[in-house]
């Protein structure tokens, strides 16, 4: 697992909607992102904000100008946003997928499994929590949208 | 039994470390209440009327002798003295200490055991026949795939936040003894045409809304299954309703949309998801299976013959044993619902006996039913007499399997914050009353089932006779319902109408058990009897 | 009067306010009068107490009688299991519950 690339120092901050967290090496996308529906409507927007109620698979077609998928946690007890994150990465979505809203360090290992790789709480998050958190879990009983092997193929010889 | 490796047990030390330190956090001010119970309650641990209660998952019920004294341990231990076996096929401890819980996790995790998922908006511990492997109606043992859906779900990055809780069955026969169709997901594994499958119904559940789950789909080869049930889950997940919990269950989903259309987005999401190697290999379902082979029956023998010479002996063996794959044994049910008895309920000492007979006479192997029983799966015919002395000594040898004293009841009001009324008192009068009276014999069988809430913990749709208690104006009340059952004849209850006080429902019972005597025709249980009546003339035997 | 009630932290262990600190018998509750929410969001901050909450409840010559069942419920312990409760030696305690 890559290490997080924090913001640099006097950068983003930690402000509401900031990035606190980011898995990736690429330069961070910092432009506003439009809702699902302008996006839709509109051909040159790159960065997209997922509400729980969207329906994700409407951005599959556009896949190729995305840069940034938002994923809106309103409240950490509403879900779909790992339904959403994972959809994007089945279909082939390799661009930022950043958590922002009720983030907590405990759905922090589920996020990245889901394939979220940035990470923008609404309260900011110890970041030592969070290295805990990443790591509790030697192995992962089932294949999801990172490159983790599940414990029922390393039993069957596949290499972790 | 399913026996840990590695992987298995690394997971859940792990899990053990990461609560230890989630509770600490709570300790230390660091988790607020709101923020540290979903965590707490993916971990079993509640805030009930007197402490901490903790849920330990029994996945599909079966213990081996081993896990039943650590369980009596931790009762000893931790808690006072005893615990409660639950209509899911778990345990759970009243009396737990926040301070206390880690501890009992790490210990249970020494035994191969855990509480992970037995609570929160996930999917929880798989239950099954527990008669499973021993059954001889039985197509196969359903084991193997709850197990294998055990560690699909286990930390299921994608339904850690569902919509609801989501609830799993697994069953591999006709009979059905798991209540499946009341599930979430219900899944039997059929044979057809040679090949085994899974037939899947979805949307089935009690609660406040009690549905019966739809078949959508009929046959799901086995190479497949976690695809498929990863299809309904997904579907399930982004869609379920989430803007108000009493209809947030995949069942109110499954009927809003319709069980054809639902089924058609399940199939759509499958079809995608084949392509995504979510799938175990084969070769894992085939490892599960090992674990779950027969145990090394005897050869029938001329001493399989029972002798029947004491009745008690007897009765027992005609109401409380099953019949057995396996020429020469029977599965046989320790009965934890003696006359004026907690349901349920078994000390310390009770679970070591438990466990110790089961080692002596059952392969070392236990089961929880769902009806608060425990079975000893694999007994010899020879050894039944042994083992239902020592049973009889200790409380345990109560012959009302399925009969009106054999009383599905939830903690209710003596112990639950969210029940409106208690149900354990209510079990207790109606065993002793009907034991007094001398009935329950005549009236063969007849399950009751009491919930002290509308959630349902105890069954009550599912009951030939329901027994809903509410709160009315701060006094309890009881609604009687009949007419309901959870075997493979699934049907609902109905209310009967005005409910009743705590002794005006134990009265009416017997009013209603009354009518049956007299209205059945030769070999009808209360049921057939209700369902050929119908409700009419017990309404007018309680109101007229 | 109003009461508070709630569970300690540690312990699960029902208590209730007795205008200094959570003590585990109900006779002891304080009427706390119009200060409910204050004292809650203190002590709650605090972790002296888990969840709490105010309720109404009646006091007589016998004691502290909480106005709802489960809270009666709450401070004697289980009607079926009496030697598990507050007053495990008196029978009329559950009369009190109920």
């Amino acid at each position: 697992m890559a290490d997080p690339q924090y913001p640099a120092e006097g950068g983003l901050g930690q402000g509401h909607d900031e990035v606190q967290l980011r898995y990736r090496d690429d330069e961070l996308v910092d432009h506003a992102s439009v809702t699902v529906d302008s996006f839709l409507a509109q051909s040159n927007a790159s960065a997209v904000r997922i509400e729980p109620g969207d329906d994700t698979r409407e951005l599959l077609r556009h896949l190729e100008r995305i840069r940034l998928v938002e994923v809106n946690f309103p409240s950490f007890g509403d879900g779909r946003g790992y339904s959403a994150a994972r959809i994007l990465r089945e279909s082939g979505y390799d661009g930022e997928i950043r958590a922002v809203g009720d983030v907590l360090v405990d759905q922090i290992a589920y996020m990245r499994r889901c394939g979220f790789d940035a990470f923008a709480p609404e309260r900011p998050l110890n970041e030592s929590d969070v290295e805990a958190a990443l790591n509790r879990f030697p192995h992962v009983y089932q294949a999801a949208a990172d490159s983790r092997t599940p414990i029922w193929n390393l039993r069957h010889g596949d290499a972790a | 039994m399913y026996l840990y490796d590695q992987y298995d047990q690394a997971m859940v030390d792990a899990r053990v470390a990461e609560f230890r330190d989630q509770a600490q956090r709570r300790l230390d001010g660091k988790l607020s209440e709101d923020q540290f119970k979903p965590l707490r309650l993916m971990n079993g641990l509640y805030l009930q009327l007197h402490a901490y209660m903790l849920r330990v998952a029994i996945p599909y019920g079966t213990l081996s002798s081993r896990q039943m004294h650590a369980l009596a341990d931790i009762a000893d231990k931790y808690d006072r003295g005893y615990g409660h076996f639950t209509t899911r096929q778990n345990i759970q401890y009243n009396w737990i200490k926040l301070e206390e819980a880690a501890d009992i996790l790490a210990d249970l995790a020494k035994v191969e055991m855990h509480a992970i998922q037995t609570s929160g908006n996930c999917i929880r511990n798989i239950s099954s026949d527990h008669f499973a492997g021993a059954a001889a109606d039985e197509v196969t043992d359903p084991r193997p795939y709850a197990e294998l859906l055990r560690q699909w779900s286990s930390f299921h990055p994608e339904f850690a936040y569902l919509p609801r809780k989501f609830k799993i069955c697994v069953i591999a026969s006709d009979r059905d003894r798991a209540a499946m169709k009341l599930h979430d997901i219900g899944i039997q594994i059929v044979e057809k045409d040679g090949e085994m499958g899974a037939a899947f119904y979805v949307g089935g559940g009690m609660g406040r809304t009690p549905m019966i789950a739809p078949c959508i789909k009929d046959f799901v080869p086995l190479d497949r299954l976690v695809s498929y049930a990863e299809a309904c889950l997904r579907v399930y997940n982004r869609y379920g309703r989430r803007d108000n919990k009493y209809k947030a269950r995949i069942k109110i989903l499954v009927h809003e949309m319709g069980a054809d259309a639902y089924a058609k987005e399940v199939d759509e999401e499958f079809a995608h998801l084949l392509d995504q190697g979510v799938e175990p290999p084969f070769a894992e379902l085939e490892r599960i299976r090992t674990f779950f082979e027969d145990p090394a029956f005897a050869a029938a023998g001329a001493d399989d013959e029972i002798d029947r010479s004491d009745p008690d002996f007897a009765l027992w063996v005609d109401r409380n044993t099953h019949a057995h794959k396996a020429d020469g044994y029977v599965s046989a049910v320790v009965s934890l619902k003696p006359v004026g008895g907690i349901p349920g309920d078994a000390t310390a000492e009770q679970m070591h006996l438990m466990a110790d007979l089961a080692r002596d006479y059952s392969f070392d192997e236990l089961r929880v039913m769902h009806t608060q029983n425990i079975v000893l799966p694999h007994v010899r015919k020879s050894d039944l007499h042994k083992l239902w002395t020592a049973l009889d000594e200790a409380g345990l040898g109560t012959p009302n399997l399925d009969r009106i004293g054999d009383i599905i009841a939830c903690p209710g009001l003596d112990y639950c914050s969210l029940a409106n009324a208690r149900s354990i008192p209510l079990a207790q009068k109606i065993s002793q009353r009907f034991a007094d009276n001398g009935k329950e014999e005549t009236l063969g069988e007849l399950k009751l089932k009491i919930s002290g809430c509308i959630n349902a913990c105890g069954h009550h749709h599912a009951g030939h006779i329901g027994i809903l208690g509410v709160d009315r104006k701060g006094t309890e009340n009881y609604q009687l319902l009949l007419g309901g059952s959870e075997a493979e004849d699934t049907s609902l209850a109905k209310i009967t109408g005005p409910g009743f006080t705590e002794d005006g429902v134990v009265d009416a019972i017997e009013t209603v058990s009354d009518l049956y005597l007299s209205s059945r025709v030769e070999g009808e249980r209360f049921i057939d009897t209700y369902r050929r009546i119908g409700m009419t003339p017990f309404k007018e035997a309680l109101y007229g | 009067m109003i009461i508070l009630t709630g569970n300690d932290l540690k312990s699960g262990a029902v208590v209730w306010w007795d205008g200094q600190s959570w003590s585990r018998h109900v006779n002891e509750a304080a009427d706390v009068g119009d200060k409910a929410e204050e004292i809650l969001a203190r002590e709650e901050a605090a972790r002296r107490v888990n969840v709490p909450y105010a309720i109404e409840a009646e006091k007589d010559a016998n004691g502290v009688r909480p106005a709802h069942i489960k809270d009666r419920v709450r401070a004697l312990g289980p009607t079926v299991r009496p030697d598990l409760t507050m007053k495990p030696a008196d029978p009329a305690a559950l009369d009190w519950v109920i």
